[in-house]
């Protein structure tokens, strides 16, 4: 019998329906994944079985839990579920823990709440759960906070507290989206372990079809708080008989069709081939240390050790590695917006290390940024007219009203938006969209380089594709540069010529983006290339298991 | 930590400092002769000239202040005019009414208005939360002398509960002492308290919006175990802000208070100097006011580092 039974779920919040005629089934043992774009309804199916959905929602349906009727349950009988028989990881490591209270009282509290053991008792279990999920004593007393861990460990404790109590049911609500791909492999091994060790149901929920092919032995593709599929993984995926599926897929593979104009063989000195545009010589940036006492500092932090490299223009170059490893530190030091320590970058031949703003305003003009996130890099208030022209202060001449007008319209017609646009504000964007907007804002000034921080994580597959098109449209079209940061290799390998592998504050390896992705010859590279999720191989390990 | 401690150690006492020269400016500012203000026009110029000399007067400013501030660090405050007897001991006399009454007029706001902020957090948008939220704004609009005129006329004309005024000093007694005090502090709180509540309520709101907040819910903890044990502590560091900043409104109305209740403390002493125009006592009081609340906010920030963990270990 089925551990946890969804039949025939319609949710609505507010009079706003959210899902309808949802069936989904977990075993035990069985790990379920759920797939699904941003506002699909996969958390809001993932609440509805906790029961901690906002107060207007109204479900109707079926939802049976271990025999209990979850729907028609008291608020009593489901705070005895909750953290007892069904835990929840959630997406955010950094926000999910309680800044004030020690990570151990946040995994003995809810042992001691549903267990009624005495608090030495619960410590103790407490202690033996987060060496389980790989948190030692010795690094990682019970008196830590969680500000001082990373996110990956943060993630851990969340698992912890989680599965303190041995669940029947976990819910995994994108519990890896925040991480890199090493720590994402990392916590998926966890997840797997944990789902093997107690024969707990796995519900994971996730944008990515390659995570949840590796993991899941059924798949429920949700679209529009309908399942539009639902089926053995590896059938699902391999036949991709439903054209959303199909679509699916297709979006999370997708690589742009580009003309390698500026591919160059892996060691041959790109300063020959053309002249540079960028130059970044033995650039570093030491960070000083914490204050331990009034007089005494501990060592500085190297956030970038001694990196050179150069590329040319139209040249687009992808900068990889794990979170913590230098690659935004390097970014901010290429954009002029902090200083290095020692070394020199020179863009177009002119030195911009520790210049003036005066002197700097011909270089930024020729090289622009777009951030991760789309909804937080815009001021909500403005207009988008202002908002995509915010760069043209650094040209040579102000434009008047009309040409700035003119640009503008120009710039959000080349990022595929209409100039009738210019009149909105940024809230009545999609996240593709806004992304859009910010990509117009960036080449606005017609720039030589743009540098992009990790530019799609925050987007849905199909709407990544459709922003990595438009990527590799304007570099054909303007010519422009790209410094692509990311942890995404998929990402590095649909949209870049060269890649640079970076770790601990160095370039460990760099060459041709599919030479190094295929055959990486650092233990940093490779260990990136093994983490990172794929869908293709994922499919195929799944079909080689079942046969 | 201690460097955080060693910081906001400095600003207090560079505030200290800072304030003493504005309050001790303002002497100087004030048009005309100091010592034939506090006399009058009738006075005569040797009568005056006595003064000013009493007063220092004649002495060079810088001189003039670097004496009145060692004098107050040794809390030799100087002689008031009016009383012909030394500052310090009015305030000795009139410190022990001030002080217990403005200690029991925070803990009553406290304790009122971080219960009442709970109950609404809890229950927002419906009727308790609506009730006791259109209760705090009345709180927040009525003059706390208003306060203090219907408690006497409730408690004390009507019930006979408690005096409707005057002091009869601790030597009779803590009992009858307190509970002369009872309705001074109740009416020095309910302003407080209201603002204190509608701060709680919204700071809990925004905390509960947390991410943390769900993980708590999804361990199984009731919403009321969620409220107290994970909300409170993380919605109190603005909760504390506000009481440090409202300290100094609480000073303020205990001269208003003391005067509705006739408390001899330090208010009612404050404004006597005024109308008197004794400014050596207005002077000196005034900087012990000053004193209190910048050491009221030193304990703020102390506190800020008991309740978040984050500025114990940053820099």
């Amino acid at each position: 019998m089925s551990l946890l039974e969804i039949g025939n779920l319609s949710l609505s919040i507010g009079g706003t329906p959210i899902l309808r005629n949802i069936e989904l089934s977990v075993s035990p043992g069985e790990v379920m994944g759920l797939v699904g774009e941003s506002g699909s309804g996969k958390s809001m199916t993932a609440l509805t079985i906790m029961q901690l959905l906002p107060w207007v929602a109204r479900a109707t349906g079926r939802v049976t839990f271990d025999g209990v009727d979850i729907l028609a349950a008291s608020e009593d009988q489901m705070c005895a579920l909750r953290g007892d028989d069904i835990g929840m990881v959630f997406q955010e490591p950094m926000t999910a823990l309680n800044p004030v209270k020690t990570i151990g009282e946040q995994v003995a509290e809810g042992i001691r709440w549903h267990t009624r053991a005495s608090r030495a008792d619960a410590e103790e279990r407490a202690r033996k759960m987060l060496d389980r999920v790989g948190l030692p004593s010795a690094q990682f007393p019970l008196s830590r906070y969680p500000h001082e861990l990373s996110g990956g460990q943060r993630q851990r404790v969340v698992i912890a507290i989680a599965c303190a109590l041995k669940p029947k049911l976990l819910i995994a609500d994108e519990p890896t989206t925040a991480l890199d791909v090493v720590l994402q492999a990392q916590i998926l091994d966890l997840l797997r372990d944990l789902v093997a060790e107690n024969r707990m149901g796995l519900l994971l929920i996730s944008h990515d079809l390659a995570v949840v092919t590796e993991m899941a032995d059924r798949i429920t593709i949700l679209r529009h708080g309908e399942v539009m599929e639902a089926g053995d993984t590896a059938r699902t995926l391999s036949e991709q008989l439903h054209p959303y599926t199909r679509q699916l897929a297709q979006a999370s593979m997708h690589v742009p069709a580009r003309a390698k104009t500026y591919e160059v063989g892996q060691g041959k000195p790109l300063l020959q081939v053309a002249k540079p545009l960028l130059q970044v010589e033995r650039v570093t940036r030491d960070y000083p240390g914490r204050r331990t006492s009034l007089f005494k500092r501990s060592a500085p932090t190297r956030a970038v050790d001694n990196v050179s490299f150069s590329m040319i223009s139209g040249q687009s170059v992808a900068l990889v590695g794990r979170s913590g490893c230098g690659k935004s530190t390097l970014a901010r030091l290429v954009l002029a917006l902090d200083e290095p320590t020692s070394g020199a970058i020179r863009f177009r031949g002119q030195d911009i290390a520790g210049k003036s703003e005066a002197d700097l305003k011909s270089a930024r003009r020729d090289m622009q940024v777009v951030f991760q996130d789309p909804y937080g890099s815009f001021d909500p208030r403005q207009k988008v007219e202002r908002l995509v022209a915010e760069p043209l202060h650094v040209l040579e001449r102000k434009p008047d009203s009309a040409e700035r007008r003119e640009m503008v319209a120009k710039a959000l017609h080349e990022v595929g938006l209409s100039p009738r646009d210019m009149d909105k504000y940024p809230h009545e964007f999609s996240g593709g969209q806004r992304q859009r907007l910010s990509i117009a804002r960036a080449i606005i000034t017609r720039p030589k380089l743009v540098v992009a921080d990790e530019p799609v994580s925050a987007l849905d597959v199909s709407i990544r594709a459709q922003i990595l098109d438009l990527f590799a449209g304007l570099n054909q079209k303007l010519g422009i540069a790209y410094l692509f940061i990311t942890h995404d290799l998929t990402v590095a390998r649909a949209i870049t010529d060269e890649v640079m592998v970076m770790h601990d504050g160095r370039i460990v390896e760099r060459g041709k983006t599919s030479e190094v992705l295929d055959h990486p010859q650092s233990e940093a590279a490779r260990a990136l290339v093994t983490a990172a999720p794929d869908l293709h191989r994922a499919i195929a390990r799944r079909l080689r298991e079942q046969e | 930590m201690t460097a955080y401690l060693l910081k906001r150690l400095a600003i207090a006492v560079a505030t200290l400092v800072l304030a003493s020269m504005v309050v001790f400016a303002v002497l100087e500012i004030i048009p005309g002769d100091p010592a034939r203000l506090m006399l009058g026009m009738n006075a005569s110029a040797e009568q005056v000239e006595l003064l000013r000399n009493q007063m220092g007067l004649n002495t060079p400013l810088a001189l003039r202040y670097l004496h009145w501030a060692s004098g107050l660090l040794s809390l030799d405050f100087g002689r008031s005019y009016t009383y012909s007897v030394p500052v310090i001991d009015l305030v000795r006399e009139r410190v022990v009414v001030s002080l217990p009454l403005a200690l029991i007029a925070l803990a009553l706001s406290t304790l009122i208005a971080i219960p009442v902020g709970l109950f609404s957090a809890g229950r927002r948008g419906r009727a308790g939360d609506t009730i006791a939220m259109g209760a705090a704004q009345l709180g927040v609009a009525v003059p706390n002398f208003w306060f203090a005129l219907m408690l006497i006329y409730l408690f004390a004309v009507w019930l006979r509960l408690v005096p409707s005024g005057g002091f009869p000093g601790w030597s009779v007694g803590v009992w009858p002492a307190l509970k002369a005090l009872v309705l001074p502090a109740i009416a020095l709180a309910l302003p407080q308290a209201a603002i204190l509540a509608r701060v709680t309520r919204s700071a809990l709101i925004e905390v509960l919006n947390e991410d943390y907040i769900r993980t708590a819910r999804a361990k199984g903890l009731p919403y009321r175990a969620v409220l107290w044990r994970h909300a409170l502590r993380n919605a109190m560091i603005p909760v504390l802000t506000i009481l440090g900043l409202q300290f100094a409104f609480l000073l303020a109305g205990t001269i208003i208070i003391e005067n509705v209740f006739y408390l001899p403390g330090l208010g009612r002493l404050v404004f006597q100097a005024i109308t008197q125009r004794d400014l050596i006592v207005v002077e000196s009081v005034v900087m012990l006011l000053v004193a209190a609340v910048i050491i009221v906010n030193l304990l703020v920030d102390l506190s800020y580092a008991i309740v978040d963990p984050r500025l114990r270990s940053r820099q």
